[in-house]
């Protein structure tokens, strides 16, 4: 306990700049999967099409083992950032897919027909209604997505993608408070972005709506906070 | 005690497999015929230590998740509890995890195996709760009625009934433990992992996509042929299958 108080005190810098790196790398990856899956989720949910491929989609992605994506990406790819970043694309797009496409696609019809017969132009439809109520469950995709990321990025060490990986898979020199205190700082950073992501759902949710929300939260709340499955 | 590999070397080097052809000698994308020819010495072996790996983490696991479950059903204080410890197990990076076991009980395969079994917790145990009190208490009380003794019940109407999500917990725990599997080879557990780590130190692409291409296919046929099992064993859900 005492050696790894002291390893936060004398390695503070070397854990904030892995931390950054950690960061860089689940940031861009975590940008990525959502430019790409969300939209497609989101539009084939208000299409209400594809929803076998849409569905089993997220149960191939939690079928893939990480290092194995992220050996084929070496293969593929070579070493590094862009290799990483897109294995944990492959990993983490999946589960943001299908949530947003069961939260588009299961919204109260009664809704949808009511806002048409107002005369709601598709696009209205979708920004004015469907999104709004979509919002926790497309939120908890995101957000099983995000900490998925932020676990599976340790791995980015053996691409040579850096992270606080580095430090978990060096033991020799860092000993064994050093992968503790990395560990630590990883579920931190998991915790503290999935807060951050908890607080943004909350804020673009719709007042009347946010009860809701915090139910759905509390329903999936230790799924979404597990690390191990990287 | 050292455990650190390098990372995967820039320049490739390739390793003495006998006589190397053009292809091997080049580091081209993947070479077939290498690894037709090296598939039962090479990859096949690795690809039974993987399988056989997860068959008794899964197979460990479930048994102690069942036990607790039950626990759980009587008391309430040991749900959350069992519930916390497992959640803190599931928490820690699969790579850390390792690393801090091999301090306690060494470099082997038993170390690996006691942190996969680990990971198998929480998830079944969960499903396994979820099932048994997912059970009507009007069949529970129609048995009890009929003169089936608490075992009975459990045996012949709680568990027929419980098995959809308890299905889809082992068939989860299956694929994640197929996954961190393939990082145990980092503590000299074997599995396919191995020739993983072995690729990263020689940059053999090759051995890169034959090994990940492998553990891919091995937990997508392992999810589809759980899913049959599941199907099978639970004809009466077909409609309504627990994700």
């Amino acid at each position: 306990m005492h050696a790894l108080i002291q390893f936060f005190g004398d390695n503070a810098h070397l854990l904030l700049s892995k931390t950054g790196e950690h960061m860089e790398l689940s940031l861009a990856s975590i940008g990525v999967a959502m430019a790409l899956s969300i939209p497609l989720g989101v539009w084939l949910g208000h299409l209400h099409r594809g929803s076998f491929v849409a569905i089993n989609v997220s149960n191939i992605g939690r079928a893939l083992p990480s290092l194995a994506v992220i050996s084929l990406g070496i293969a593929f790819l070579g070493i590094g950032f862009t290799n990483t970043m897109v294995a944990l694309v492959i990993l983490a797009g999946p589960v943001m897919l299908t949530n947003a496409y069961v939260a588009v696609s299961e919204v109260d019809a009664d809704a949808v027909q009511a806002a048409r017969a107002m005369g709601m132009h598709p696009w209205q439809v979708l920004l004015r209604v469907e999104l709004p109520l979509a919002t926790p469950l497309l939120f908890a995709g995101i957000r099983t997505g995000t900490v998925y990321v932020i676990a599976t990025a340790t791995l980015a060490t053996f691409a040579g993608g850096g992270g606080l990986g580095d430090i978990i898979a060096n033991e020799a020199s860092y000993g064994v408070a050093g992968v503790v205190a990395a560990s630590i700082t990883i579920a931190a950073l998991a915790f503290a972005v999935d807060g951050l992501l908890a607080l943004l759902q909350r804020l673009i949710t719709p007042s009347p709506l946010r009860h809701r929300a915090d139910s759905t939260r509390t329903a999936a709340s230790v799924t979404d906070l597990s690390l191990g499955a990287s | 005690m050292s455990i650190g590999l390098p990372i995967a070397a820039a320049a490739p080097v390739i390793p003495k497999f006998g006589h190397a052809s053009e292809c091997v000698v080049a580091n081209h994308q993947f070479c077939g015929s290498w690894f037709v020819d090296n598939f039962s010495s090479r990859f096949l072996p690795p690809l039974l230590v993987h399988i056989e790996l997860t068959a008794i983490a899964v197979g460990v696991g479930l048994p102690i998740s069942f036990a607790a479950a039950l626990l759980a059903r009587h008391y309430h204080w040991f749900e959350t509890g069992f519930s916390l410890f497992a959640a803190f197990l599931y928490t820690w990076p699969a790579l850390a995890f390792f690393v801090i076991m091999v301090q306690i009980t060494g470099i082997n395969r038993f170390t690996a195996e006691i942190a996969l079994v680990s990971y198998t917790l929480l998830i079944l145990f969960r499903n396994i709760l979820t099932g048994l009190q997912g059970v009507p208490p009007d069949a529970v009380e129609a048995a009890r009625a009929m003169g089936y003794t608490q075992r009975q019940t459990l045996l012949r109407v709680e568990l027929p009934l419980a098995l959809p999500p308890i299905v889809a917990g082992i068939r989860i725990a299956t694929v994640t433990i197929i996954s961190v599997a393939t990082v145990a080879a980092y503590i000299g557990a074997g599995g396919l992992g191995s020739l993983i780590f072995d690729a990263i130190g020689t940059g053999f692409k090759t051995e890169f996509i034959g090994a990940g291409g492998l553990a891919v296919l091995l937990a997508l046929a392992a999810d589809g042929l759980l899913v049959g099992l599941q199907r099978a064993m639970t004809p009466w859900a077909r409609r309504s299958i627990a994700r």
